[in-house]
């Protein structure tokens, strides 16, 4: 089932779809596959796992840290893959890979997609790799049945939304404001108009990233986007008060 | 042989290399910036007006030194030197600073963010930003700001906030991360003026454009002075700014032969040094908004680097270097820090002339090469700072005992008048 229909599916019964994430490696695979579960368990629909990059642009200090912190404990590509594949074969949620461009680059795109394919992934989201230079590996992932995900802020005008649009499959990333992961975003009136306007320009689901920290801002995107992504706010939420306190989180967010 | 015609579909590429990978956030900041800058590019008062700046506010044309105890010491090539040392501020760095900082007000935006390894560009941008009446943020790594102290002690007292990064190698790279973290959250009002040809276009074709002028300078100065071109121009390569700016004068005529000179560290195969074409450790890699060489691992990590010089400190280079290194256009050669120190103190020692650790790589690679050549032969090398405000650096890297037992005393008088 390609990522569209799952999350087309799944919205039959749920008027939102949580999206979490989580740093391969960090601070372990084990705390890795144990936040797995709790996410599971909380009925999370899909997990993004970001491969470590050692030069994560995009992200704030939180994931910055953990990007390091992995890198340094020695997590390599290969290790990325099989903890994806564990995951896929363990859960039921649909797993997508996050990280930075040269990691695929490095691989070569139609290897680094073999290997997702085999992983049990189902698309991807490459952050510093824009439109004009993912032709590429949007037209071989679309091949293989993968979701090359695509990403509309605040700041692309009309005309851009336009273009993104019409790349866009799966399942289009809505950034919800302008900056790095993890800061806070208030949930109003300029976000919501935000989606409208994306939401015009594509047909697949839409997912609101970037500051979504709990429940209230869930609440918030409730009949405006198909999903919500909580990415740094998870990760506090280990770091300050580990399993138990990522559970708490996310029972919060399905009740 | 015009680098800059970019063959259609294929703007900001320097054959393989270059290009824009960035978030889609920057978008349309960097839409804005191309276009600003072509237009900028195509207007000739532009340009008049950024000489006429450089002119009055910085001290250019800066001139031409012939090297007459070197040269004649080495027994070889005629030794010349390109003065962008004699720049207010020290470096080359302030042309590439006047350039963006019109460029900004074009943009009509009221902020600037740079990053900085030696310290010279930061210290160049606070100037520019003082000058132009601008707000200014400098990101610098903790470890450059640990042994660059008197740059980051001039850029706060000209009014600009400097801030420690702490990620990473805590060097330039981190920096420039940090940079681009600031420059997604404020790009409406805030100018990211990146320092080097490196980034993604149109920074490597602007900063090369604003610091062609060293290049057009020396050309000319040259022919007037020797009658003929230099056989061969040296300059040192960190991200390479200053390098392509003198090479530009010298690009189209192929009697020149033209020699970047790198970091060699603790040598080659001491896995740290930032030789990224010299030495065979980096690879074709995308990082920091371009495509280029990097020093990187297998996984597409980036490696330690290590320099004597911060200013040479950096995984990647300028794309237009891979690609002209490529078509055997310039040739690559690295200087290791026990190099450079000697060569540092034959020049102060022989001329009276102290280059900047970054521009020492230069003349090491210049020393080497020169009593192989004729005595009618003309070496160029590009003196793309000064090496006076590096003094902490250089008594360090020369282990001068008097200056240590100097910092001492003024240390235990500090400590005295506190308590």
């Amino acid at each position: 089932m390609s990522l569209a229909e799952y999350i087309q599916e799944k919205r039959k019964t749920k008027d939102i779809l949580i999206m979490a994430h989580v740093v391969c490696g960090y601070p372990s695979f084990e705390d890795n596959i144990r936040a797995l579960e709790i996410m599971q368990s909380a009925g999370v629909d899909l997990v993004e796992l970001q491969f470590p990059f050692s030069e994560p642009s995009a992200d704030g200090p939180l994931f910055v840290q953990a990007n390091e912190e992995s890198l340094k404990s020695g997590t390599t590509i290969g290790q990325c893959f099989d903890f994806m594949k564990e995951a896929t074969t363990l859960f039921s949620f649909k797993v997508l890979m996050m990280g930075y461009y040269n990691t695929v680059f490095k691989m070569g795109e139609e290897e680094f997609l073999r290997r997702l394919v085999k992983a049990g992934g189902t698309g991807f989201i490459l952050p510093d790799l824009p439109l004009e230079e993912a032709v590429n590996i949007h037209s071989l992932a679309i091949e293989k049945d993968l979701a090359p995900i695509i990403l509309m802020t605040p700041t692309s005008s009309n005309e851009r939304l336009a273009k993104l649009g019409a790349a866009s499959r799966g399942m289009v990333y809505v950034v919800a404001r302008k900056g790095v992961t993890g800061s806070k975003t208030v949930i109003g009136d300029n976000v919501l108009k935000l989606i409208e306007q994306c939401r015009k320009h594509t047909d697949v689901p839409i997912a609101v990233g970037f500051g979504i920290g709990g429940r209230k801002d869930v609440d918030a995107l409730r009949g405006h986007a198909d999903v919500a992504i909580v990415g740094s706010a998870a990760l506090r939420a280990w770091k300050r008060s580990g399993a138990s306190g990522l559970q708490d989180l996310f029972l919060s967010l399905s009740r | 042989m015009d680098i800059f015609e970019f063959p259609p579909g294929r703007e900001g590429y320097y054959g393989e290399y270059g290009g824009v990978f960035l978030p889609e956030i920057l978008q349309s900041t960097i839409q804005e910036l191309q276009e600003c800058f072509r237009k900028c590019k195509n207007d000739e008062k532009f340009w008049s007006e950024y000489i006429e700046i450089l002119k009055n506010y910085s001290g250019r044309p800066t001139p031409i030194t012939y090297l007459p105890n070197l040269s004649k010491q080495l027994g070889g090539a005629q030794i010349y030197v390109k003065r962008d040392d004699l720049n207010h501020t020290g470096s080359h760095k302030i042309n590439n600073v006047i350039g963006q900082g019109l460029l900004c007000k074009r943009l009509g935006k009221n902020r600037v963010i740079a990053e900085t390894g030696a310290g010279q560009h930061g210290f160049a941008t606070a100037t520019m930003a003082a000058r132009f009446g601008l707000d200014c943020t400098i990101y610098m790594g903790e470890v450059d700001v640990a042994r660059q102290r008197p740059n980051v002690f001039w850029m706060e007292n000209l009014g600009a906030q400097v801030i420690s990064v702490t990620d990473g190698q805590k060097t330039l790279k981190d920096a420039i991360n940090e940079c681009m973290r600031d420059w997604v959250s404020n790009m409406a009002d805030t100018h990211y003026v990146l320092g080097t040809a490196c980034g993604p276009h149109p920074f490597p074709e602007m900063v090369s454009w604003f610091q062609s002028v060293i290049g057009l300078e020396a050309r000319e100065q040259l022919l007037e002075l020797t009658g003929s071109l230099p056989d061969r121009v040296y300059a040192c390569v960190g991200g390479g700014s200053n390098a392509i700016g003198i090479f530009q004068g010298f690009l189209d005529s192929d009697s020149v032969e033209l020699i970047g000179c790198e970091a060699g560290g603790l040598g080659v195969e001491s896995n740290l040094h930032a030789a990224r074409l010299a030495y065979s450790d980096a690879s074709v890699g995308v990082a920091q908004g371009f495509k280029t060489y990097f020093l990187q691992n297998g996984q597409g990590n980036m490696l330690k680097t290590h320099s004597i010089a911060a200013g040479l400190d950096y995984i990647g280079i300028n794309p237009i270097f891979s690609y002209l290194w490529e078509e055997k256009k310039v040739r690559f050669e690295a200087a290791t820090d026990e190099e450079v120190k000697e060569a540092l103190r034959l020049t102060m020692r022989s001329e009276g002339l102290i280059p900047a650790l970054e521009t020492a790589h230069a003349f090491v690679t210049a020393i080497k090469e020169a009593p192989h050549m004729g005595r009618n032969e003309i070496i160029l090398i590009n003196q793309s700072g000064r090496g006076d405000k590096d003094i902490f650096t250089i008594a360090d890297a020369l282990d001068d005992q008097k200056w240590k037992s100097f910092i001492n005393e003024k240390s235990d008088q500090y400590h005295r008048e506190k308590y």
